[in-house]
């Protein structure tokens, strides 16, 4: 059995009285791809953001790398905090900076490296996120949706995190620049050390590259487990979900041989 | 830390070779002289991470490794397998050919500015002449946060703004006996180039900047491209109303900052110098000719103008992001007040010309 990275007991969260999560618990285990999937508004990205600590739960308790975080101070999440990395939906990548200052940033505000090699190692993780190196002097807005996608990814590596999440790294893709994502997931669990969470309703995503997926439906955990045991679930959102058109067209398109 | 230790053709390396340990080794391995060191004894290595593969490839690739530990070694391979370009050359620019962009830049920005007065102008005409195609709803939210709200800090600055005039020409005035004379000094300052041009500065702080703020964000935001894509013209949506409402509310604001100066001065005449309510508003009902009053008023129209196309103009300049947003509103705001002190010196010409 391997070790739980992210632990998470019994968690609440309600705004104005809707409840988005009702007694959730979860286990994410090191070394995994895990995938949070649900209908929108589901609080899937609410659960990401109470883990990050942008997002306080109303009771419950997130244990990250073995440490309570509700509750913790500033100091103390610092150090949390530079041992993930985080790419947003819409990227949120400094507007006032170049791709290359963008990624560097983290290793230049916790590490104490000289300019030329944080560009360096910058640039490296321009190259690892699939991003030409003409693209390191752009600027946020001269990037394709997908370009952006993957320099914030690129900046979420900066500072070689244990824990990578990433929220809806497929949305707002075309099916190619998808699937092109697929891939460098794929590639990255491979080469890095990572744990991977990801939040997403891509099912090409959800089938191609999670080891285990949580379901989530009404504020709770629908289900846990592969691609393949959920797919066999009797819950009734769950099996909408996966045998809907798109649903299942996905799953078949996951069986072929690529 | 990484550390390192010679052996005759052996080098040894230990330690962690994490980004947030490798500040010291960079200076160190840059120094080192690799002549002679035919092989590597990785076994120390205790942890490595992108940064410390790549500083490993930088200075030791091609010298044959020991005891590397399997994933280590993948980083390594993964790493300088990468095809990196080297540093990014900041482009340098000469005196002259800074100057000249600098210079050009403007000039065409004045070119953008003159366009855009141009295109407000047919606009404003247009629904002037046809007023059924007038906005009402955005001129009278405009009225209300560009005019209406902005009473109490307008009356507040020009009542204080009044009590200094007023606390400064009475020591002058005292010393003559010509205690009376304050309400000359209060009453023509006030209502000639006051009153105007602190209502002005002030709106262009409070709506100038707002104006600019509101119109960047839509057009980050794509909220701008979207109304063009509907069919309504950002202009009519947007610009007109906001100059027609405060060509209606500055004037007014005005009124008001007038009559508040001339109050603080009262009051604080009555206060330092014994000039009682009564006189004072007897005397300035004689000296004070209505055409001070009109030449001020007058001039809040203009300035009005100037804000409202200064304010929108520079909200239409936004490009990129959250940065653009803060730079061109800083520029509106400087730039409206700038132009108002200008129109009003230009004023202050025309009326000495004229005799008024």
């Amino acid at each position: 059995m391997k070790e739980a990275i992210v632990s998470i007991t019994d968690l609440c969260t309600s705004f104005d009285g809707f409840v988005v999560h009702d007694h959730v618990s979860l286990e994410i285990l090191k070394g995994e791809v895990f995938a949070i999937a649900g209908s929108s508004g589901c609080g899937k990205s609410t659960l990401l953001r109470e883990i990050i600590m942008l997002q306080k739960p109303d009771s419950g308790s997130i244990r990250v790398f073995g440490r309570e975080i509700t509750g913790l101070s500033e100091e103390a999440a610092l150090d949390l905090r530079k041992r993930w990395g985080m790419m947003f939906e819409r990227s949120a990548l400094f507007s006032s900076l170049n791709v290359l200052e963008n990624v560097g940033l983290p290793l230049r505000e916790h590490t104490l490296l000289s300019r030329e090699l944080v560009d360096e190692i910058a640039s490296i993780k321009i190259a690892l996120a699939g991003l030409p190196q003409s693209a390191r002097t752009k600027y946020p807005d001269e990037l394709s949706g997908g370009m952006r996608k993957r320099a914030a990814l690129a900046r979420a590596l900066s500072l070689d995190p244990e824990l990578l999440f990433l929220d809806e790294p497929t949305a707002g893709l075309d099916p190619l620049s998808a699937s092109g994502f697929d891939e460098l997931v794929l590639n990255l669990k491979h080469s890095l050390p990572l744990t991977m969470v990801i939040v997403t309703h891509d099912l090409d995503l959800l089938w191609h590259v999670a080891d285990r997926v949580a379901f989530m439906g009404g504020g709770q955990v629908l289900g846990v487990g592969t691609m393949q045991e959920l797919s066999k679930s009797e819950d009734p959102l769950i099996r909408e979900y996966f045998y809907g058109p798109r649903g299942r067209a996905a799953r078949e398109q996951a069986w072929k041989p690529r | 830390m990484p550390s390192m230790e010679r052996e005759g053709a052996l080098l040894r390396l230990s330690g962690k070779w994490n980004a947030a340990e490798l500040a010291d080794a960079e200076s160190r391995f840059g120094q080192l002289s690799l002549e002679g060191v035919e092989e590597i004894d990785a076994k120390g290595i205790e942890s490595m991470d992108t940064a410390g593969a790549w500083l490993y490839s930088k200075h030791f690739a091609g010298i044959a490794a020991i005891g590397m530990k399997r994933e280590h070694a993948d980083l390594v391979s993964l790493v300088s397998g990468m095809k990196v370009e080297g540093p990014v050359g900041k482009s340098a620019q000469g005196f002259l050919e800074k100057a000249g962009r600098a210079g050009w830049g403007g000039f065409e920005k004045l070119l953008e500015m003159l366009s855009f007065i141009g295109e407000a102008s047919v606009h404003l005409a247009r629904s002037l002449t046809s007023p059924s195609r007038m906005r009402w709803k955005p001129i009278l939210h405009n009225l209300q946060h560009a005019g209406f709200d902005a009473l109490p800090i307008a009356g507040l600055l020009s009542f204080l703004m009044g009590v200094v005039i007023s606390y400064q020409g009475a020591e002058q005035l005292a010393r003559y006996g010509a205690n009376i004379f304050v309400v000359n000094l209060v009453g023509l300052s006030m209502l000639r180039e006051l009153g105007p041009l602190l209502t002005a500065i002030i709106i262009a702080g409070r709506s100038g900047s707002a104006f600019t703020a509101q119109i960047g964000t839509m057009k980050v935001t794509e909220e701008i491209d979207a109304m063009r894509t509907i069919g309504i013209a950002p202009m009519e949506q947007l610009v007109l109303p906001k100059i027609i409402a405060l060509l209606i509310a500055l004037p007014l604001l005005t009124v008001y900052a007038d009559i508040m100066g001339v109050m603080g001065g009262m009051m604080m005449s009555s206060f330092e110098l014994g000039v009682s309510y009564t006189d004072f508003i007897d005397r300035f009902g004689s000296t004070i000719g209505v055409s001070a009053f009109l030449v001020g008023v007058g001039k809040a129209p203009v300035f009005a103008a100037i804000i409202a196309v200064v304010g929108c103009f520079q909200g239409f300049q936004v490009s990129g992001g959250a940065d653009s947003v803060g730079m061109q509103t800083t520029r509106s705001v400087v730039q409206s007040i700038f132009y108002v002190i200008v129109a009003d010196a230009i004023f202050s010409v025309i009326f000495s010309l004229v005799n008024l």
